[in-house]
This record gives structure tokens, C-alpha cells and sequence, in this order.
């Protein structure tokens, strides 16, 4: 007999970092089949150039480091995905491909891989572009079905290739010009490619849910500040406001983040709202119309802290 | 009586797969007396017992071997009749040295029990000496003397006896087949910590998944007086923990650093309660117990009633013998059970199972950085942090593992189980536990010499 010797517990569940990151690339793919059914081979070529960047990235800066090769836990994969569908339609694939290297290479490997990083890769690569590249980053194609098209190019003849995000248009208080609250759930609006359908994104974080791979408290806290916020700003119906832009994008699948949120309950409800308030107060007074990058990104940096003051208390302590 | 079941549930626990059906279903079978047994006055928690024998004496089954060896000790005695061959110092399996009676038996019917009493006549303070006297302790796997237990400090008074039939270790059977096969031992251990501890509320607590143990203690109970409720707990590892087991059952919280009876609660196990019945209505000490001999490793899993002090190798013959792939040989189950090097160690008072798994069963990995993911937090039934707790300590910060509560770690395995990322956090727990405790007797002992000037 040739005898493993190890500590206990000598039984696993079974899970893993590719197994948690597989079930949220699977939960992605109704919004990306969304993406690629509204803004056709484009969302296809940006999905699969931002893919192949970030892993192939992930593969070198690796292999430079000298450490172990991580593209099998798939999260250099994922990065790629919500990189993806973070961008507009028709943003240049060059443009695409610097974003997934600076993801991977800048925001995530720089910091020492997977679970050291401080910000969501993705995000902050999103950032980067929004800031270097504004005019594509902020260039919108028209989806299929858009309901509005007519009125849109008839408003504004000069830009007619450009369609309104909603959040744009309550941003310069166009609202007659508002998508209905039917296109706002299936996803025929302007915008990012795989943030237009709340339908889809909100079924990929049913199954999150479902499958234990995150919990309740940043979503819910992160939508429902968005709500209240919104309701209490007037103006738009306040659901406008969560399913218009990234807000559900953000909240089920960015801020919900394992390393860059906080690992407590409690933690985490603090960092929904946080990320709430920042979004609306960037879409009503900040000079984007849309904040969830932004907001995300800054309690990404509070995270520490909120962890710090946080921590469970043990079963039976006073 | 009555049956209920708890609608208490603490943070965290989590679902291993049971692979009871292994031996779920084997009567208890006595081994045949092995040929040498080495018995080792180490069997419990607290001092080891002071050898009462030499090489050359001659032993009869049952006889004291071992005197307790301070307040926390249990007395040790002979599990046959026999020779003692040597006294020497042998490697146990949690892997820690103590004196061990190498005994070579002989087949006899001799025994050298104490005297039986009558329970319903006995005082209170017979039976406790009794129960001291047999060297009784937690047959559950801690092995805290049951004496200590029994007799709560003057200011401190026992409100429940909770009987621990949870059984929440994976592949285990042992608690099970003694609740089916030896309710009424049971019962009149119960009677007779009742009376010792003047008359505590009963509560027996059993995991849903144990039916007809629930039903055995039905009818065992059906007819007994007072204030007795079974306790039907949900299927939840660890729902054996004393601490959690009292949660669930009555719903108090055992402040931290402190014992059940803080709470008014003492905890046993099945299996020592019925050893308490033996050791009063027969006279006859704990030298033996049910051991469950499992794992996809062994030829026929099976439970085995065997002497304190059989090895392990016997222990697996008897079960067909092990499987050519085996790869590990645990003292124990999965979660908590100890991993050990060879079938050369002996069964204790506290060996409730020997696991053998094969390729197949055992889970090899390497480890990735933490991703902060919460599932150990969400695991944790002290509701702690593992992952920083473990940071911690691979940053040797243990004085931060302290401060986020790493004593109260009960080292049930929940953390390391659910790691997506394989990190050995339970044995992080562990190392900062012992290093705290090493610099707190390094403390004390600073402070001796000091007061000694």
C-alpha cells in the first residue's frame, strides 16, 4: 500500500474556481446571444476579439512572470466576455483588443493574477477606453427593432448613424423621445452590446443564484438604491433608471465580483448601496450620462476598508 | 416523551456526501480476541494515565492498568486477559507519543469487573465514582472524561443532558447501530445520568437521516417519565458539534471559551452512554467499543465491536481486508478524521471509525491564491472568517488569526471542504490554534518562574 499522508478534511465539494467562473460565463450567454441577435456580427467579432485578447494576454504575462499558466480557471475568459459586452456596437476591433490587453495584462496581472487584483479588470479597462477612445466609447449603432428609429434620426439629422442611449436622452431631458418600457426588458435600445436586454441578464443572474455562485445582497442592495434614489430625484419612472445603461449588467455580474467586493453579508449590502448612490449621483450630475463603471470602480477601492469594519462575529461572542 | 424536530439552524454547515449505505445496514459483529493488543494511556482528553504495569505482569480483563492521571484523565484498564509483553511509548493517531501496554492475550473468561449496583438504590455519588472509576469519556471523538462532565462545579447546575446521536461524520455508522441495536442500554444510561446530574430535562438529538435510530429511541423511551423530547435535526455537517447540537436543540449559545454546562447543558454521546450502563449494572469499565470499518478501501465495511487497543491492521482483516488501491488510511471519517501512515496504530475509547479510501475516493489538488469568493464564510458553523483567518497565518500574522477569533475554530473541516480554490484553511486554523496555545504556556510558565523569583 503507498499511503498519501495529508491534513483533514479529506473530502471536497467538489467546486472550483473554473466551475464558479464557467457557471458565470454561462449565465452570460442569454445576454450574449442577445447582443449578437440585436447588433448581429458585430457583437460576434468584438465578443470573440475581446476573448482572445484577454486570454491570450493572460497566457504571456504568465509566462513572463514565470508562474503557473491560468487560462484553464477560465477567469481570463470571463474578463474578455464582460469586457465585451461592455462596449458599443460599433467600436473599431483594434480598439476592442487594446481594452482586453490592458485588462488582463495592466488591471489583473500587473497586480499578481487572479485574487490580488484591487479593481474589476474588466471595468477598468472599460475606463481606460472611455477615457482614450470617448468618441467610439461613446458611439451608438441602432439595434435591430429599434422602435424609435424614425423619430431619432428625424430629431437629429446630422448624427443619424447614432442612436440615443435612454439614459442619454433623460440625461438632456428628451424623454418623449424614452424607448417604451418593453424595449427597455427585451433590449431593442441603444447601448452596450450586451447591456440593452434586462430579460436576459436578469435570467443568467437567476441561475447565479440558483446555483450558489453569488448572493442576493449587492444586486438587490445595488438595484434597489438605484430605485429609491430615482424616486426620489423624480423626473423618469424610477424602474427607468434600473434597467436603463449597465445598472443590471453591473450589479449581478461586475459588482458581484468575488475579489474586488466584500466577503461578508453584512459587507457587501454596504457596497450595493455604495455603488447605487455613486451611479445615480454620476447620472444626475456628473458629466457621463451613465455611472456604473465609474461607481463600481470607486467602491471596488473601498472594498478593503468595508471588509475591515465588517468581520463576522464568532458563534458565542458577547 | 415526545418527538420534535429543531427549528433552530446555525450559520453555515455543509452537505458531504454520506456514504453511510456502506455500513448502514451491518449488525455489529465482535471481532475474535486479537492475539497482541497495545492499549495506550493516552485514550483520552486531559494527562495521560500513570502505567500501573510492567513487562512480564500478568493481566486479567478488566483489571486498572492506568491510573488517571490529573482532574482531566481517565483511568485505563486491561481490554483482556493476558501477558504484558513491554510498556513503551507509541505513536497514536492524531500522531502524538504516549505510553502504550503491549499486551499478548489469552483466550479466558476471566474478568476483573468491578461490582455491579443498582442504579435506582446507588447514590449520587456512587454512581459518579463509578463512572470515574471505569474510566468513562467522550466516545464521540473528543474523549473529555465523563466524570468531569457528570459532576458540574457547585455554582453551575445541568438543566439538559442532551444525548448526541447526530453521527454528521461521513461514512460513520457506529452511533447508528448502537442506537438500533442497544436502545435499552441506552435508556438506562440515561436514567442514570439523570439521576447523577439531579434530574435534567433529556434531549435526543438525531439527524433526520437516521430513522430507525429515531424509532429504536422511541420505543426505548415510550414509557419514561419526566421531561423527555427526541430531536430530529436536519441533515447538516457539523450537526454533532457540541456547541451546535445544543443550538439546535434547546437554542442556547455556549459563550466563547466556555463548556455546554456554562449554558446549563451537558453533552454525550450514545456510545458513552450506553458504556455508563455497563459500567454501573456490570461492574464492567470501557475497555471496548463499536468501530466502523469503512471506505470504498475495504473488502466488507462493517461495523465491529472490538477491545480498546485493537490494532488497526486487525480491525481491517476482519473487514475482508483492504483493497489493493488504497491510498489513505483514515482514524475517523473525511471531515475530521486523522490521516495515518500505517494499520500498525491501535483503536482508543474515541476511535468511532476507520476509513479507507482508494484512488477514487481520495481528492488530490494544489492550491490557488484566494479569490475572495466568502463560500468558507458562509460554511463556518463558528460563523468566523476563515480566509482572512488563513491569510493571516500563511503571512505569520497570528496575533491577527487571534483577534478574528481563530480559538474558537473547531476544526470541523467546513472551510477547506467548500474552497473553490483547494487552500488548506483548516490546517491554517489549526497551526495558529497551536501556536497560540504554545506561546500562552510560555506565558504561564514566564510568569512561574517569576512568581518563583
Amino acid at each position: 500500500m503507498k499511503l498519501i499522508l495529508s491534513s483533514s478534511p479529506h473530502a471536497h465539494a467538489k467546486n472550483s474556481v473554473h466551475s464558479m467562473m464557467r457557471d458565470v460565463i454561462l449565465a452570460l450567454l442569454p445576454a450574449a446571444g442577445c447582443a449578437v441577435w440585436f447588433f448581429g456580427m458585430r457583437a460576434v467579432w468584438l465578443i470573440a476579439t475581446c476573448i482572445a485578447a484577454s486570454v491570450v494576454t493572460e497566457a504571456v504575462c504568465r509566462l513572463a512572470m514565470k508562474r503557473e499558466n491560468s487560462i484553464g480557471d477560465l477567469s481570463a475568459t470571463l474578463t474578455g466576455l464582460l469586457l465585451a459586452l461592455n462596449l458599443p456596437p460599433d467600436l473599431p476591433l483594434w480598439m476592442a483588443a487594446v481594452g482586453g490587453v490592458f485588462a488582463i495584462a495592466v488591471a489583473k496581472q500587473a497586480f499578481g493574477g487572479l485574487g490580488y487584483n484591487p479593481f474589476n479588470p474588466a471595468l477598468a479597462a472599460r475606463a481606460f477606453m472611455l477615457i482614450s477612445f470617448t468618441g467610439a466609447m461613446t458611439t451608438w449603432a441602432f439595434p435591430r427593432g429599434y422602435e424609435a428609429v424614425e423619430a431619432a434620426t428625424n430629431a437629429t439629422p446630422v448624427d443619424a448613424v447614432t442612436c440615443a442611449t435612454p439614459l442619454a436622452l433623460i440625461k438632456k431631458g428628451d424623454v418623449a423621445q424614452l424607448a417604451s418600457l418593453k424595449s427597455l426588458l427585451l433590449g431593442n435600445i441603444g447601448g452596450c452590446i450586451g447591456e440593452t436586454c434586462a430579460i436576459a441578464l436578469l435570467v443568467g443572474a437567476a441561475y447565479l443564484l440558483i446555483r450558489r455562485v453569488i448572493t442576493w445582497h449587492i444586486p438587490v442592495s445595488f438595484l434597489a438604491t438605484v430605485f429609491i434614489f430615482a424616486f426620489f430625484k423624480g423626473g423618469v419612472p424610477p424602474v427607468f433608471h434600473v434597467l436603463s445603461g449597465g445598472a443590471i449588467l453591473g450589479a449581478c455580474f461586475m459588482a458581484t465580483d468575488y475579489v474586488t467586493s466584500p466577503i461578508t453579508a453584512k459587507g457587501k449590502i454596504v457596497f450595493g448601496v455604495g455603488c447605487g448612490l455613486l451611479t445615480m449621483c454620476i447620472r444626475s450630475g456628473g458629466g457621463y450620462p451613465e455611472g456604473v463603471s465609474f461607481a463600481i470602480l470607486i467602491m471596488n477601492a473601498v472594498t478593503p476598508l468595508i471588509n475591515r469594519y465588517t468581520q463576522p462575529k464568532p458563534f458565542g461572542r458577547a | 416523551m415526545k418527538t420534535v424536530k429543531s427549528s433552530f439552524k446555525f450559520h453555515g454547515g455543509v452537505h458531504p456526501e454520506y456514504h453511510k449505505d456502506l455500513a448502514r445496514d451491518k449488525a455489529i459483529e465482535a471481532i475474535p480476541l486479537p492475539g497482541t493488543l497495545v492499549i495506550s494511556m493516552s485514550q483520552h482528553l486531559g494527562a495521560p494515565a500513570k502505567c500501573l504495569v510492567k513487562a512480564g505482569d500478568k493481566v486479567v480483563k478488566g483489571q486498572l492498568i492506568g491510573e488517571k492521571g490529573g482532574f482531566i484523565s481517565a483511568n485505563v484498564h486491561a481490554s483482556a486477559c493476558g501477558t504484558v509483553k513491554s510498556v513503551e511509548l507509541k505513536q497514536g493517531a492524531a500522531g502524538g507519543y504516549a505510553n502504550a501496554v503491549v499486551l499478548e492475550t489469552e483466550a479466558s473468561d476471566e474478568t476483573a469487573y468491578m461490582p455491579p449496583l443498582d442504579w435506582k438504590t446507588a447514590t449520587r455519588e456512587e454512581l459518579l465514582k463509578r463512572v470515574d472509576e471505569a474510566g468513562i469519556c467522550g466516545m464521540g471523538g473528543a474523549g473529555f472524561p465523563s466524570s468531569v462532565k457528570l459532576n458540574p462545579p457547585p455554582d453551575k447546575h445541568c438543566e439538559y443532558l442532551i444525548l448526541n446521536g447526530a453521527e454528521c461524520e461521513p461514512y460513520l455508522t457506529a452511533d447508528f447501530r448502537m442506537m438500533l441495536e442497544h436502545a435499552d442500554r441506552i435508556r438506562t444510561g440515561v436514567e442514570i445520568m439523570r439521576k447523577v446530574l439531579n434530574g435534567p430535562a433529556v434531549r435526543i438529538a438525531i439527524e433526520a437521516n437516521k430513522p430507525e435510530a429515531i424509532a429504536a429511541m422511541e420505543t426505548a423511551f415510550k414509557d419514561i417519565e419526566g421531561n423527555v423530547e427526541i430531536v430530529i435535526l436536519p441533515v447538516l455537517y457539523p450537526q454533532g458539534s457540541e456547541k451546535h447540537q445544543i443550538y439546535a436543540t434547546v437554542k442556547r449559545i455556549v459563550p466563547e471559551g466556555g463548556l455546554p454546562i456554562a449554558v446549563g447543558c451537558v453533552v454525550e454521546n450514545v456510545g458513552t452512554v450506553a458504556a455508563i450502563a455497563d459500567a454501573v449494572t456490570l461492574g464492567k469499565p470501557l475497555i471496548e467499543r463499536v468501530t466502523t470499518v469503512t471506505g470504498d478501501g475495504v473488502n466488507e465495511p462493517k461495523n465491529v465491536l472490538a477491545p480498546c487497543g485493537t490494532r488497526y491492521e486487525d480491525m481491517v482483516a476482519f473487514a475482508g481486508g483492504a483493497k489493493e488501491n488504497v491510498r489513505k488510511v483514515l482514524s475517523g471519517g473525511p471531515m475530521m478524521g486523522f490521516n495515518v501512515a500505517d494499520l500498525g496504530i491501535s483503536t482508543t475509547k474515541t476511535t468511532s471509525g476507520l476509513t479507507l479510501l482508494t484512488e477514487k475516493s481520495v481528492f488530490q489538488y494544489s492550491s490557488h491564491a484566494c479569490i475572495n469568493c466568502g463560500t468558507c464564510l458562509r460554511a463556518c458553523p463558528m460563523n468566523l472568517n476563515p480566509a482572512a483567518i488563513s491569510c493571516a497565518v500563511e503571512s505569520d500574522d497570528i496575533a491577527d488569526a487571534e483577534k478574528r477569533g481563530v480559538m474558537n475554530c473547531i476544526e470541523c473541516g467546513a472551510c477547506s471542504f467548500s474552497c473553490p480554490a483547494y487552500r488548506d484553511i483548516t490546517q491554517n486554523c489549526r497551526r495558529a490554534k497551536a501556536a497560540i496555545r504554545a506561546r500562552i504556556a510560555r506565558e504561564k510558565a514566564a510568569a512561574a518562574a517569576k512568581a518563583k523569583g
